[in-house]
């Protein structure tokens, strides 16, 4: 295993960020089984790429091959200490035994991300090292806003694009006297309050004497209250409670449920990713969205791909690629609008694309996919997959999209709507490609490989009307879609009657896809969505510039 | 020994431990630790296994407690009847050597005489000056160990093993918990490197905080809908530090002799801070420093291992040398232990205090250690959480100490104080064999790692060839 350590050649600047942690693991020595005496070196080499390459995250080492987390024991500096290279930082508990670990490094502490006591994944930054003072605040405030997704929880499985803040404080009408009072937390609260990064202070308590309780704080952080409570019975419900529990094995201790139990059928409660899932689907009906589809031509861009798959390019990179190209054209497309009241334009373009995973959903980001080429996104995209598949993703490899696309293409959905996830302006949903028959203006049929990004011009706010107006819509579509074959072979047929002898019908059968974009319509708009469209379907009817 | 007997006995058979203590505490424990296995969901799930919400009747665990008690007192009564023992009901005190009078309060009193003289009467919760004990919501061990209510959140003043083990009985059974502790460390009486892993097993993941280096200067019942509120002072300023307001307070701040009325000035013997001044065979010393005959003392009154076996301990060597016999009990040599999950146990002296000695007569320590998580079947139960260290004299294999955090320390500790009992050595016990696999593995791990200089002694018993 030293050997690894030594003949590998340091990877170069722009590929740093693609072998990260899934790397880190093979490039410690395996220590031996001494006891806390034995030190070895973490490489925290990793750059940030948004920021200066002058602070450095110091990583969760893999003190063993079977290790997937581990406890930080202790902090032997705190924040401020001057380190210098070779020095014990942190003492970490494996699942074998604890041990020093060393910072290869010089520099300062400039904050602990993940503190004594605490747990994280094997890769996670627990630390960050800044280079000199001036990094420090900096360093401060990107661990504040790294560590405001919450904690791993005990099984790793990193959650999809959740909020990267608290949510603001959900007021609870509760009785407050008047005057300073002294904040009174019970020592859960505070516990929790920690862990979520959020002032006791400002919690408002509901519980006896007006104190604070950790449903207080869990509604303050805008989290569901994840143990179950532990249930004082009182006498004689105590059979009767073990009788009604045992043919249901529910979780939660809820002694009456409000919906009647059909027979037979088994409650299984979310896993953290589901529970995240559900949780963001849910925030998203408070976003007013509208859905633009469009057909697109996929003729070429199945003749390039044919090209390229040998070299490893996949269909999603060459899709990522041309969205990102045609983002970069519009950037009000590329923008969120996560505070209501503003656009927030982002500098780079980061498509996220979802991919099913066992029993979940996760949305790996491609960053900065315009500025990549084709065959190192798809290398991106592959570690990616693999990271995601063995729960490794890092929370900015998932948090961090701009733009998401979504393709149930291979499984011959010709077109569907993606609901928008929070935090993003607009989602691409894309469909399998297709023979279709396309009548052009002359009349003449042809039927062009059509990537349908599908038009349902939906100015619908209001949610509960949102699937009946998709399907409303749709049908709409299909109508509008079938009336213009409708009148133009009415129209072709009449010119075929009225023009017997020029008769040639070229039946041109195309491949067509189905996009489909969903869009937060706070700050995008109509104009801006089809304009993108329009840009993208260039791109993949012309898709030479994607080699680019 | 053929000795005829009688106890003296003022309120119930079996004294503190079998009604106040040991025996209740130890139900409730099961209790909390059986509630904790089945509210461990992530823990069962590692197993495979699913169990619907635990839940449970705050009466029928009280009631276990209870009828627990009851069950050993009716035992203890019948067995020594049935020994011959004679139990006299009243208050004791003593007239002069070898005369005892005793009657109950508002009878007439009887006066014996023996010809040797026990004192046990063991103590009582120690409450510091500014508590006000309503029994309510500001209780003692001796309350709390009924189980009339479980708070949602209560004070435990002190965090020794009574406040650590009612900790886990509370968090077990939903309350959440804060440590009033005077000290600047929480555990102090454990062995630091223990003290600190438990401290993360233990009061870190649970929902627990605590403020140390306080003391709780006063304390007030909860009246008209107030709570009970605990003021801290800091324990060296004796600043205000802050106020607690809680549902209830629990104060575990140690025991007090109860050696109040026993008459002790009819004999000159003064006492110290109330415990009865004996030398190392548990005889009575009076105030004069001379040893009065006949008289003994043993138990939490005297003070010297506040420990219900070193009682026992005590009290058999007393009947040796009753007998004739000369004994001197090795109090190194018993173990202590605490029954919180996971149990921490201990047998002879921590690592600072190991240190301090050899530092004075002028020899090496050394320690052995190994973790839980290298035993089989400790990760067959997947409680691998746990920690057991060993503390040597590397030039003649001495055992100096032993010290065990994780799943069943208290019963596996008696290996070790066996030895320390015996004057065993190290690279005599290390070729001892344990049966695989189970937790005594972890003891034979820390013999076989020791690493002694002393080569093997000779054979206590003729090998048996098989």
């Amino acid at each position: 295993m030293a050997s690894h350590l030594l003949s590998r050649v340091p990877p170069t600047s722009t590929t740093i960020s693609f072998s990260s942690s899934s790397s880190l693991s093979n490039n410690l020595p395996w220590p031996s089984r001494r006891p806390s005496s034995t030190t070895f070196l973490i490489n925290p080499r990793r750059k940030i790429s948004t920021v200066q390459a002058k602070i450095r995250e110091i990583f969760m080492p893999a003190l063993s091959s079977t290790m997937t987390e581990g406890k930080i024991v202790s902090w032997v500096k705190s924040e401020g200490d001057v380190l210098s290279k070779g020095e014990s930082v942190v003492v970490v508990e494996s699942d074998k035994a604890d041990m020093d670990v060393e910072t290869f490094y010089d520099g300062i502490l400039a904050a602990i991300v993940v503190g004594e006591g605490e747990t994280a994944p094997v890769g996670a930054p627990i630390g960050l090292l800044a280079e000199t003072e001036d990094e420090i605040a900096e360093a401060k405030a990107q661990a504040s806003s790294k560590t405001a997704s919450p904690s791993p929880p005990p099984v790793p499985s990193p959650s999809p694009p959740v909020a990267e803040a608290p949510l603001p404080v959900k007021v609870v009408s509760a009785p407050i006297p008047d005057g300073p009072r002294k904040i009174v937390a019970t020592p859960y609260a505070k516990k929790l309050a920690k862990q979520h990064k959020i002032d006791i202070g400002s919690v408002i308590g509901t519980g006896p004497l007006g104190r604070i309780t950790p449903s207080d704080v869990e509604a303050a952080a805008g989290i569901s209250p994840s143990e179950s409570s532990i249930n004082n019975l009182g006498s004689g419900n105590v059979a009767a409670a073990a009788i009604a529990a045992a043919p249901v094995p529910a979780k939660a201790a809820t002694p009456a449920s409000p919906l009647p139990l059909i027979p037979g059928s088994t409650v299984v409660p979310f896993t953290t990713m589901q529970a995240a899932v559900s949780k963001n689907m849910v925030e998203s009906l408070s976003v007013p969205t509208f859905c633009v589809g469009y057909p697109v031509n996929t003729d070429a861009l199945d003749a390039l791909y044919e090209k390229v798959k040998p070299k490893g390019v996949t269909m999603t990179a060459l899709l990522a690629k041309a969205a990102a190209m045609a983002l970069a054209q519009h950037p009000v497309v590329n923008a969120s609008c996560k505070d209501g009241k503003s656009f927030r334009y982002n500098s780079s373009i980061n498509i996220a694309v979802a991919v099913a995973i066992n029993g979940g959903l996760i949305t790996p980001v491609l960053q900065d996919a315009d500025k990549l080429d084709l065959y190192l996104l798809s290398q991106r995209w592959k570690e990616l997959v693999e990271k995601a598949r063995a729960k490794q993703l890092q929370p900015h490899e998932y948090n961090s999209g701009t733009f998401t696309l979504s393709n149930l293409g291979m499984f011959g959905v010709d077109k569907f709507d993606a609901i928008l996830p929070p935090g993003q302006g607009a989602i691409m949903a894309v469909g399998a490609s297709k023979p279709t028959v396309v009548a052009d203006r002359d009349g003449f049929f042809s039927v062009k490989s059509k990537m349908l990004v599908f038009c349902i011009i939906l100015f619908e706010i209001h949610l509960s009307s949102f699937t009946i107006a998709i399907t409303r819509a749709a049908y709409k579509g299909y109508f509008v879609y079938s009336f213009i074959l409708a009148t133009t072979t009415l129209f072709s047929m009449m010119g075929l009657v009225s023009d017997l002898k020029n008769v040639s019908v070229t039946l041109l059968v195309e491949t067509g896809d189905q996009v489909n974009v969903t869009a937060d319509h706070r700050i995008v708009y109509g104009a801006d969505l089809a304009a993108f469209l329009q840009t993208f379907s260039k791109i993949v009817e012309n898709p030479d510039s994607l080699t680019l | 020994m053929g000795l005829k007997t009688a106890i003296i006995e003022g309120d119930v058979v079996g004294g503190t431990c079998v009604n106040r203590g040991c025996v209740p505490s130890k139900a409730l424990l099961a209790v909390s630790g059986r509630m904790r296995e089945l509210q461990s969901e992530h823990h069962l799930k590692a197993l495979g296994l699913q169990v619907a919400a635990a839940g449970y009747d705050r009466q029928g665990v009280a009631d276990h407690a209870n009828n627990l008690a009851s069950k050993i007192r009716n035992n203890l009564t019948n067995s020594m009847k049935a020994i011959g023992v004679d139990i006299l009901t009243g208050v004791g005190t003593i007239l002069g050597p070898q005369k005892v009078k005793y009657g109950k309060v508002g009878f007439s009193d009887n006066v014996i005489t023996a010809k040797d003289i026990i004192i046990a009467t063991g103590s009582v919760p120690f409450v510091p000056k500014g508590i006000e004990i309503d029994g309510k919501t500001v209780i003692t061990s001796d309350h709390a160990l009924k189980l009339e209510f479980v708070p949602d959140w209560i004070a435990i003043v002190g965090s020794g093993y009574i406040g650590l083990e009612f900790s886990d009985v509370y968090t077990a059974l939903g309350s959440e918990v804060t440590f009033v502790e005077a000290l600047d460390q929480l555990m102090p009486g454990f062995d630091p490197e223990i003290g600190k892993l438990a401290q993360r097993v233990l009061i870190n993941p649970r929902k627990i905080d605590y403020h140390t280096g306080v003391f709780a200067s006063k304390i007030t019942p909860a009246k008209d809908g107030k709570p009970v509120t605990i003021e801290l002072i800091d324990a060296k300023t004796k600043e205000p530090k802050d106020t607690l307001e809680v549902d209830a307070a629990l104060i575990a701040t140690g025991r007090a002799p109860f050696t109040k009325g026993l008459g002790l000035e009819n004999i000159n013997v003064a006492t110290q801070r109330g415990f009865v001044p004996v030398d190392e065979r548990m005889r009575v010393i009076d105030a004069d420093g001379n040893l009065v005959p006949h008289l003994y003392c043993i138990g939490d009154a005297n003070g010297k291992m506040m420990l219900a076996h070193a009682a026992s301990a005590q009290g058999i060597s007393v009947i040796e040398h009753v007998c004739g016999k000369d004994h001197v009990l090795n109090h190194l040599s018993i173990p202590a232990a605490c029954f919180t999950h996971p149990e921490i146990s201990m047998v002879g002296l921590t690592e600072p205090q190991a240190r301090e000695k050899a530092k004075k007569e002028g020899f090496e320590i050394s320690l052995a250690k190994t973790s839980f998580k290298a035993n089989t079947k400790a990760l067959a139960e997947n409680e691998g959480e746990g920690l057991a260290k060993l503390i040597y004299r590397p030039d003649n294999g001495e055992i100096l100490g032993v010290h065990i955090f994780g799943l069943h320390a208290a019963d596996l500790i008696h290996e070790a104080s066996n030895a320390i009992a015996l004057g065993t050595r190290i690279q005599d016990i290390k070729f001892a064999v344990h049966a695989h696999p189970t937790l005594s593995e972890v003891l034979d791990e820390l013999f076989k790692s020791a690493k002694v200089s002393a080569s093997v002694s000779s054979q206590i018993s003729e090998p048996v060839a098989v």
